[in-house]
């Protein structure tokens, strides 16, 4: 069965934060719902917690280091489900009920298989 | 079999029996692209031997059958999978109708899928559905030859990749799907048939076409006929939309004479039957059907039931309320009650301050009135707004005809 990511983009807070008690809870009634078809999923903290990292001249060259986002966005990627569906049409039909998509948007993106992948 | 109608029949017929069989092939491999390349190649091959050999007593059979060895050859070329595996996966006769209508919805609801955008599902329908081949969808949509195949291909890739499912939605998302469906179907058509552009016979006939079969496979859906009266009502203007130098005709304009009445028949016997089968809500469709019949009835503009074309746009504006069908609306209720009040309700349609058909509405009735400052105001406000060039062209016809000296 395909495995999709569900990147939820949604304002750029502290979800962690008291004040957002209700939507940690719709998310942890999400949880139970759609317990069937997760494998696994995170919450981030806000992009203002982020650090951006690249080597400079490709693999082995120096560390570079900048602070915040890779992208800034209106809308940052706050976390994330891995879904396993039978369809697409499965996979939009959970996105839909993640609180993230009531108030702001859900990445839905097939997962790539390497292990069935031939030749 | 060298001359031309008798070529477009067999061409029309291997296209037809070509998506027949390919909607089976999907279901039975599972992937598109390989089930569209096997098609692909077997209808070429028809092509080529049928007018020599004459056209097999059995044309779905040999077009199955063939197919099916394409694909067993690129099956075993890829070596992903064995050659005598898929064998057992495809049998080798076509399957019965019942089924095969089955396989077509399917495909019909995948190429039409909302995960895919607008255009690339038109192209879809075009290339999957229409069996045109990519360089003739990148003429039909204006697009080069190379970039509609990387759109093809990308489409195809996320239909595979993402798992968009090979399934007929269920009873409860169906009236959704449906409609997404039939928005594709109308976009190809008025992508081929805009009032201001170019007409392109090849889109508006195919998407006849697949109206037609979504017909045949939802008989009596009253959406699927309100959309087929509409094309075929709207289609029977064609030779008349147009003047000598090819600019487009304003309805009241055009010659009545020149519209194929035949057309007008079959749209106004199935404008009927869409109201019998959606009494209580007429579908949005059937009304603008029914809007179409009233004008396809009339033996002139003068002469139209401006009180029926009204009463229409009110059904229409209950069950589809959106600014154009309100500024229509206003302009069938000048003709019914005269310029004065088709002004007031064209002021009253909010919203459509960049879209220059109100302004150019308005500058009729204006003229109508005698205020023919303010008129040539409101076709300047018209054409200052980014419009298709025909439309311009139009547009600053008719402000120079109302040049003339004050009355």
């Amino acid at each position: 069965m395909p495995q999709y990511a569900a990147l939820i983009y949604a304002a750029d807070v502290d979800w962690s934060r008291p004040e957002f008690a209700d939507v940690t809870k719709e998310y942890g009634a999400f949880g139970e719902a759609a317990a069937a078809v997760i494998r696994g999923g995170a919450a981030l903290y806000p992009t203002g917690t982020a650090t951006t990292v690249r080597v400079r001249g490709g693999k082995g060259g120096d560390v570079v280091t900048t602070d915040g986002p890779y992208a800034e966005t209106k809308e940052a990627l706050t976390g994330f489900y891995l879904l396993e569906c039978a369809d697409l049409d499965e996979a939009v039909k959970w996105a839909a009920q993640l609180p993230g998509a009531w108030d702001g948007a859900i990445e839905v993106r097939p997962v790539i298989d390497f292990g069935s992948q031939a030749g | 079999m060298t001359d031309q109608p008798a070529r477009a029949a067999l061409v029309r017929l291997v296209r037809d029996e070509g998506r027949r069989v390919l909607a089976t092939l999907v279901r039975q491999l599972g992937d598109l692209p390989l089930a569209e390349d096997a098609v692909q190649d077997a209808t070429l091959r028809a092509l080529e031997t049928w007018p020599r050999d004459g056209v097999p007593e059995q044309p779905r059979a040999w077009l199955t059958l063939t197919a099916r060895r394409r694909a067993i050859d690129l099956l075993r070329r890829e070596a992903v999978r064995p050659g005598k595996e898929a064998l057992a996966v495809v049998p080798e006769d076509p399957p019965p109708p019942e089924v095969v209508r089955d396989d077509l919805l399917r495909l019909i609801f995948v190429c039409c899928h909302p995960a895919l955008a607008h255009e690339t599902q038109v192209a879809l329908a075009l290339r999957t559905l229409c069996g045109l081949s990519v360089a003739e969808v990148g003429q039909a949509l204006l697009v080069p030859e190379e970039t509609m195949a990387k759109r093809l291909t990308r489409a195809r890739q996320k239909i595979a990749k993402a798992a968009i499912p090979y399934r007929v939605p269920d009873a409860h998302e169906l009236p959704d799907r449906l409609r997404g469906v039939l928005a594709t179907v109308y976009l190809l058509f008025t992508e081929g048939y805009d009032p201001v552009g170019e007409v392109r016979p090849t889109l508006v006939d195919e998407a006849v076409r697949l109206t037609r079969l979504l017909q045949e496979l939802m008989p009596g859906e009253p959406s699927v006929l309100g959309l087929l009266a509409l094309e075929l009502l709207t289609d029977s203007r064609r030779e008349a939309r147009r003047d000598a130098a090819g600019l487009p005709v304003l309805l009241a304009d055009q010659d009545r004479s020149r519209w194929r009445k035949e057309l007008i028949e079959e749209g106004v016997r199935l404008v009927g039957e869409g109201l019998r089968r959606s009494p209580g809500r007429p579908d949005p469709y059937v009304v603008q059907a029914a809007i179409a019949a009233c004008h396809a009835l009339a033996p002139t503009w003068a002469d139209t039931d401006w009180s029926a074309v009204v009463s229409w746009y009110d059904v229409l504006v209950e069950v589809e309320d959106t600014p154009v069908v309100r500024l229509n609306r206003a302009a069938a209720l000048a003709e019914r009650d005269g310029p004065a009040a088709g002004l007031e309700a064209v002021d009253a349609v909010a919203g459509l301050e960049r879209y220059p058909l109100r302004h150019a509405a308005r500058a009729e009735l204006l003229d109508r009135l005698g205020d023919r400052v303010a008129a040539r105001a409101a076709y300047d406000a018209a054409l200052a707004l980014p419009q298709d060039p025909a439309q311009a062209a139009q547009l600053r016809r008719r402000r120079d005809r109302t040049a003339g000296p004050m009355p």
